[in-house]
C-alpha cells in the first residue's frame, strides 16, 4: 500500500505542474495587474511608480522566466511570490485561510455523507413508498438549487428567527465575531454558531447528489446474489441490511465523495461569499478581481494539493473496504 | 383414464404423516409486468419425505427456480404467491418475515447457483459459514469457527483451518460453491434445496460439488430437492423425479420410471436430446423443435401442444392433469401418456439437422406410432 | 389474444381442422421500449410538459408581452401588478420581462454547453476506455488536469477584457465540463468492451473506428443521453453561479444569474426581485433533473417497474 501512495504522489506532481502552467497563462489573459492596481487614481500615478511595481511584479521579464522563476522560489524558498498587495504574504494568507475553508468542507462532508446515506438507504429499502418519493422529491429540488440560493435562503431565514425571538442564535456573518468573551470553551462555541449555516447551506446541496447515488447503489446490492443468500441464511432483516447491503453498497460512495472535494471547493467559494467569510473562496474571488496573479496560483496549488489528496485517500479507502482490491 | 383429476398418488398408505418433512400444494406464483401478469409457476405439488433426494428438471423458463425461492420466501415482494407450502407441518406462505428467517438456514437451506456472485466479497469465508451458526445459536465466535473449520472439512476443501481465513476471490468457483453448501448445511437443515448448483461450473468441478452435496446430505440426514437441467446429474444423485414444464410439473416419477418408461412427450424429447456414450452413434440426436412457450399470455390446453407431435384437438382445448400410469407414484400430464408406453423418443420425434427456424409442416410429418411397434 | 404476431416457429403437426398457436408477445423495438417506459415515470413526463411549457414563453413570450426588455416605462419597485406580473425595478423595468430574456439566455447558455460536453466527452471517454492501457491512463491524466482547474479561474480570464457573450460562458463552462461525459462514457465502454459482440466485431475485420462509433457509442446512448440532460441542469446552476460572482454573462445582456447577483442586496427589501428569477432557475433545472431521472430509468434494462 505505501508503495502505490507514493506512485500515486509522484503522478500526481506533474498533474499539478501541467495545471499550474495552464493556469499560469491563463492568468496572462486576464489582464494587466498593474493597470488595475493604479486605474483612475486622482492624480494620476507616476510613471516610475508604475515601473518599479512592474519590475516588483517581475512583469518586465519573458513569460517563460517569469514561470521558472516562480516555481523555483516555491520550491526552493517556500515563497509564493509578491502579492498585488505589496504588504501581503501570500503564503501566510493562504495558511490562515486553509484552516477556515478546510473546517467548512469538512463537516459539510460528514453532515452530507450521513444525510446522504439515511436517505438513500430508506429510500432503496421502501422503494415506491411515500418516504422514498419525499426523499427523491426534496433531493430533486435542493439539486436544482443554485449554492447561493440555499445559502441566502438560510441567511434570510436565520435573521428573521432572530429578529423573532429578538437572540442572536444564528450567526450570519463572518466565520467568528470580532469579540468574544474569553476562554476556550467560548471561542470554540463562538466558532461553531458561525459554521452552523454556511455548513448547513453547502451540505444540503452536496447531499441531494449523493443521496440518488446511495440510493442507486443500493437497489443494486439489495437484489444481488449474496444479499439473497444471507436472507436465505436466515439473517435477520436489519442484520442483511446493515451488515451485507450497506457494507457493500458504501464502496462506491467513498469515491463519490472523494470526487466531490472538488466541487465542495468551488461550493465553498460562494457559500464564503454569502456567509462572508475569510477563507480561500474570497481569496481567490478577490486575487482574480485584481489580477493578483502569483496569489491564484498559490491557491491553485493548495486546492490542488487538496483534491489530490483527497483522492488519494478516497482510493485507499477503497482498497481498504474492498478486499478485492489491494494494492501492491 | 382420460380424467382430468390431478392426482398425487400416495401408494405408501402405511407412511406416518410426521415422515414429509416439506409439502407443497398447488403452489402458483405470479409476477405482474409491464405486458401483464406472468404465471411463472402454475400449481405445483409434490412432497418431500426425510432423506429422500428429489430431482426437478427443466429448461430454463419453466419455473423451477421461482418455485424454490417461493418456498424460502425469497421472491421479490411484487410476486404474488398462492398455495400451501408446509415444512414439517407448518405453513410457510404468508409468514412474517421475521419468523421466515428463523427458519431459513435453520430448518431450511438453499445452495444457490453462481458461487461467484452468491459470496459477499468483503467478508472472508469463515465469517460468513459461522454468521449463519451464530444466527440461529448462542454459542461463542470461536465455536462457530471451529464448526466453520469443520464444515470446510467435510465439504472437501483442503487446508481448511487456512482456507477459513480466506475471501470468496481467493478461491476457486467449485471451492466457492462447496463453501456455499458449507453454509446451508451448517445448521443441519431439514430441507436442503440446491438451486443448479453445478450449473455455472466445470464438469470436472462438478463432480467435487456434488460429492459435497452427497456428504452434506449423508451429515445432516437432510432430505434434498435437487434442480438442475441437467438430466445426468439427476440420474447420479436423486430417487425421484419431478419435469417441469411451463409453470407446471408434467411428469413426476421415480428416476428409472421417468427415465426408462417416460409417460408424456416431453420427457421423452429431453431424454432424447442428450447425447448417450452407450449409444454407439447410430441413431441421430432427435431434439425437440420450438421454444417454450411465453408465460404471458399461455392459451388454455396443454402448453406443450405446438411442439408435440402427439398433439390433437383435446390437447388445445384442455389441459392435462396429472394421471396415474401402470406404475406407483408415476404420474405424467398427457392425455395420450398411454401410447407412449415402449415407445423411444426416435420412435416419436424426428432427427433434425437444419436450423428449427427453417422447419416447415413438412419436416414434422406426424408419427405412425401403431405402425412402428 | 388477438393481436399479438408470431415470429417464425415451425408449426407443429395439428391434424387438419385446428388453429394456429400462437404464444407470443408483441414485438417492441428499443425505442419504443423506451419511450413507453419512460411515459410511465409521470413526474417526468409532467416534468417534460413543463419545461416545454416553460421554453415556450421564454422564446414565444416577449413577443407577444407589453413590455419590452429595455423599456422603462412601468412605474418602479413595485411587488406586483396587472402589467407587472412580476414587479419592476428602481429604474421601472418590468421584471417579467427581463426575467424572460434572462430563461432565453440560461437556456442557451445551458444548452450550448450540453452539445459541447457531450460533442467531446463522449467520443473521447470511449477512445479512452477501448484503447485502455497507456492511451487511457495519458487521456485520464489529462482530464484530473481539467478537473483541477478552478472553474472562476477560467471563467475570469476568458471573460474579463472581453465581455462576457452566452457563447464564451457556454465556451467556458462546456471546456471544462465535458470531463464529467467522458468519464461515463468510459465506464460504459470499459464493461461494453468484454463483451463477446466486441470481438465478434474484431473477428470480422472491423476497424477501431468503426467499433467505436458503429457499435461503442451507440450502444452507450441510454447514458449518453442521460449525461447530457444532467449536463443541461447542472449548466444553468453553473451559469448562475458564475453570473454570481460577475464572471457571467455580462450587461448589458442578462441571464437568471445575473437577474439574481443584481438582486442579491435588496433581498430583504424588495425580494421579488431576488425570488422570482431564482425561482426561474429552480424551474428548469428540477424539470430537466426528473426528465433525467425519467430517462435513466427508461434506458436501464434492468428496470421492472411493476404494477402494483
Amino acid at each position: 500500500m505505501l508503495a502505490y501512495t507514493i506512485r500515486r504522489i509522484l503522478v500526481a506532481i506533474p498533474v499539478l505542474l501541467v495545471a499550474s502552467m495552464i493556469v499560469f497563462t491563463l492568468t496572462l489573459f486576464t489582464g494587466d495587474p498593474v493597470e488595475e492596481k493604479y486605474a483612475g487614481r486622482n492624480p494620476p500615478v507616476p510613471q516610475q511608480t508604475i515601473n518599479l511595481e512592474r519590475e516588483r511584479l517581475g512583469l518586465d521579464k519573458p513569460v517563460v522566466v517569469q514561470y521558472v522563476t516562480w516555481l523555483k522560489n516555491l520550491v526552493t524558498k517556500g515563497d509564493f511570490g509578491p502579492s498585488i498587495e505589496s504588504t501581503r504574504d501570500i503564503g501566510g494568507e493562504l495558511g490562515k485561510r486553509i484552516f477556515v475553508t478546510l473546517r467548512l468542507i469538512f463537516f459539510a462532508i460528514v453532515l452530507a455523507l450521513v444525510l446522504a446515506i439515511i436517505s438513500g438507504v430508506l429510500s432503496a429499502t421502501r422503494q415506491y413508498s411515500k418516504l422514498d418519493y419525499t426523499f427523491t422529491f426534496l433531493g430533486f429540488i435542493f439539486l436544482a438549487m443554485p449554492a447561493f440560493w440555499v445559502a441566502v435562503l438560510l441567511k434570510q431565514g436565520a435573521l428573521q428567527y432572530n429578529e423573532a425571538t429578538g437572540t442572536r442564535t444564528f450567526f450570519t456573518i463572518g466565520e467568528r465575531s470580532v469579540e468574544t468573551e474569553p476562554g476556550l470553551f467560548n471561542a470554540f462555541a463562538d466558532i461553531f454558531g458561525h459554521m452552523i449555516l454556511p455548513t448547513i447551506s453547502l451540505a444540503l446541496i452536496t447531499y441531494a447528489a449523493w443521496s440518488r447515488f446511495q440510493r442507486s447503489s443500493m437497489l443494486e446490492v439489495l437484489n444481488s446474489d449474496y444479499v439473497r443468500l444471507a436472507r436465505a441464511k436466515g439473517l435477520s432483516p436489519r442484520k442483511v441490511l446493515v451488515r451485507h447491503a450497506l457494507r457493500t453498497a458504501l464502496i462506491p460512495m467513498t469515491t463519490v465523495s472523494a470526487l466531490g472535494i472538488a466541487q465542495l471547493i468551488g461550493g465553498a467559494v460562494i457559500t464564503e461569499t454569502v456567509f462572508q467569510w475569510n477563507g480561500m473562496g474570497s481569496y481567490l474571488i478577490t486575487s482574480i478581481a485584481t489580477r493578483d496573479r502569483y496569489a491564484v496560483m498559490g491557491w491553485l496549488l493548495v486546492a490542488g494539493i487538496f483534491i489530490v489528496v483527497g483522492n488519494l485517500v478516497a482510493d485507499l479507502l477503497y482498497g481498504i473496504l474492498d478486499p478485492r482490491i489491494r494494492y501492491e | 383414464m382420460t380424467e382430468s383429476t390431478d392426482i398425487t398418488l400416495d401408494r405408501s398408505g402405511a407412511a406416518p404423516k410426521s415422515d414429509v418433512v416439506l409439502e407443497v400444494d398447488n403452489l402458483t406464483v405470479e409476477f405482474p409486468t409491464d405486458d401483464g401478469a406472468v404465471q411463472a409457476v402454475r400449481g405445483v405439488s409434490y412432497q418431500l419425505r426425510r432423506g429422500d433426494a428429489l430431482g426437478i428438471v427443466g429448461e430454463s423458463g419453466s419455473g423451477k427456480s421461482v418455485t424454490s425461492l417461493a418456498v424460502l420466501g425469497l421472491l421479490p415482494k411484487t410476486a404474488r404467491v398462492k398455495g400451501s407450502v408446509k415444512l414439517l407441518g407448518e405453513e410457510l406462505i404468508g409468514k412474517p418475515e421475521k419468523e421466515y428467517a428463523k427458519l431459513r438456514g435453520n430448518k431450511l437451506a438453499m445452495i444457490f447457483q453462481d458461487p461467484l456472485t452468491s459470496l459477499n466479497p468483503v467478508y472472508t469465508v469463515g465469517y460468513q459459514i459461522a454468521e449463519a451458526i451464530l444466527a440461529h445459536h448462542d454459542v461463542s465466535k470461536k465455536a462457530a469457527r471451529d464448526r466453520a473449520i469443520d464444515l470446510l472439512k467435510t465439504v472437501g476443501i483442503p487446508f481448511p483451518e487456512q482456507r477459513v481465513d480466506n475471501y470468496p476471490h481467493e478461491m476457486s468457483g467449485g471451492m466457492r460453491q462447496r463453501v456455499v453448501i458449507a453454509i446451508a448445511m451448517a445448521n443441519d437443515p431439514d430441507v436442503i434445496i440446491a438451486d443448479e448448483p453445478t450449473t455455472a461450473l466445470d464438469v470436472t468441478v462438478q463432480a467435487q460439488v456434488l460429492e459435497a452435496l452427497e456428504a452434506a446430505r449423508n451429515e445432516t440426514g437432510a432430505a434434498m430437492v435437487l434442480i438442475t437441467h441437467d438430466l445426468g446429474v439427476i440420474a447420479g444423485h436423486a430417487d425421484r423425479i419431478c419435469v417441469m414444464y411451463a409453470g407446471k410439473l408434467v411428469e413426476k416419477g421415480s428416476i428409472d420410471d421417468v427415465f426408462y418408461r417416460p409417460r408424456m412427450p416431453y420427457s421423452l424429447g429431453l431424454l432424447g436430446s442428450l447425447p448417450r456414450l452407450d449409444e454407439s452413434g447410430k441413431d441421430r440426436l432427435t431434439p425437440i423443435v420450438g421454444s417454450p412457450p411465453s408465460l404471458l399470455n399461455l392459451p388454455p390446453g396443454c402448453p406443450f401442444t405446438p411442439r408435440c407431435p402427439l398433439a390433437q384437438d383435446v390437447c388445445e382445448q384442455e389441459e392435462p392433469g396429472l394421471y396415474p400410469t401402470g406404475d406407483p407414484e408415476h404420474v405424467a400430464a398427457c392425455h395420450f401418456h398411454e401410447r407412449l408406453v415402449g415407445v423411444s423418443s426416435s420412435d416419436l420425434f424426428r432427427p433434425i439437422s437444419v436450423d428449427t427456424e427453417d422447419l416447415t409442416a413438412a419436416d414434422l410429418a406426424p408419427v405412425d406410432l401403431e405402425g412402428q411397434k | 389474444m388477438s393481436d399479438i404476431q408470431s415470429p417464425p416457429v415451425p408449426k407443429a403437426p395439428v391434424p387438419a381442422g385446428s388453429t394456429e398457436r400462437e404464444f407470443t408477445v408483441k414485438e417492441r423495438t428499443q425505442w419504443q421500449i423506451v419511450v413507453r417506459r419512460f411515459l410511465r415515470h409521470r413526474l417526468a413526463v409532467v416534468s417534460l410538459i413543463v419545461l416545454i411549457l416553460l421554453i415556450l414563453l421564454a422564446y414565444i413570450g416577449p413577443l407577444v408581452w407589453i413590455h419590452k426588455l429595455e423599456d422603462l416605462d412601468s412605474p418602479t419597485d413595485i411587488m406586483i401588478s396587472a402589467s407587472n406580473p412580476m414587479g419592476t425595478d428602481s429604474l421601472g423595468h418590468d421584471m417579467f420581462a427581463r426575467v424572460l430574456r434572462g430563461m432565453q439566455q440560461s437556456i442557451k447558455v445551458a444548452v450550448i454547453v450540453a452539445v459541447l460536453s457531450t460533442g467531446i466527452g463522449a467520443p473521447y471517454g470511449a477512445i479512452a476506455g477501448y484503447f485502455g492501457g497507456r492511451v487511457d491512463t495519458i487521456l485520464m491524466r489529462i482530464c484530473d488536469v481539467l478537473l483541477t482547474l478552478p472553474l472562476l479561474l477560467v471563467a475570469g480570464a476568458l471573460v474579463t477584457g472581453r465581455g462576457g457573450s452566452v457563447l464564451t460562458v457556454a465556451l467556458v463552462l462546456g471546456l471544462l465540463g465535458w470531463v464529467v461525459n467522458a468519464r461515463v462514457v468510459r465506464g460504459v465502454v470499459l464493461s461494453l468492451r468484454e463483451q463477446e459482440f466486441i470481438e465478434a466485431a474484431k473477428a470480422l475485420g472491423a476497424g477501431t473506428f468503426r467499433i467505436v462509433f458503429n457499435h461503442l457509442l451507440p450502444n452507450a446512448t441510454g447514458a449518453i443521453i442521460v449525461q447530457a440532460t444532467l449536463d443541461i441542469a447542472a449548466a444553468i446552476l453553473a451559469e448562475s453561479a458564475l453570473s454570481f460572482v460577475g464572471l457571467g454573462v455580462q450587461p448589458p445582456d442578462t441571464s437568471l444569474g445575473v437577474l439574481v447577483n443584481d438582486a442579491r442586496s435588496a433581498v430583504e427589501t424588495r425580494p421579488w426581485l431576488f425570488y422570482w428569477p431564482g425561482i426561474m432557475i429552480i424551474l428548469i433545472a428540477l424539470t430537466i433533473s426528473f426528465i433525467g431521472d425519467g430517462l435513466r430509468d427508461a434506458f436501464d434494462p434492468r428496470q421492472m417497474r411493476q404494477r402494483r
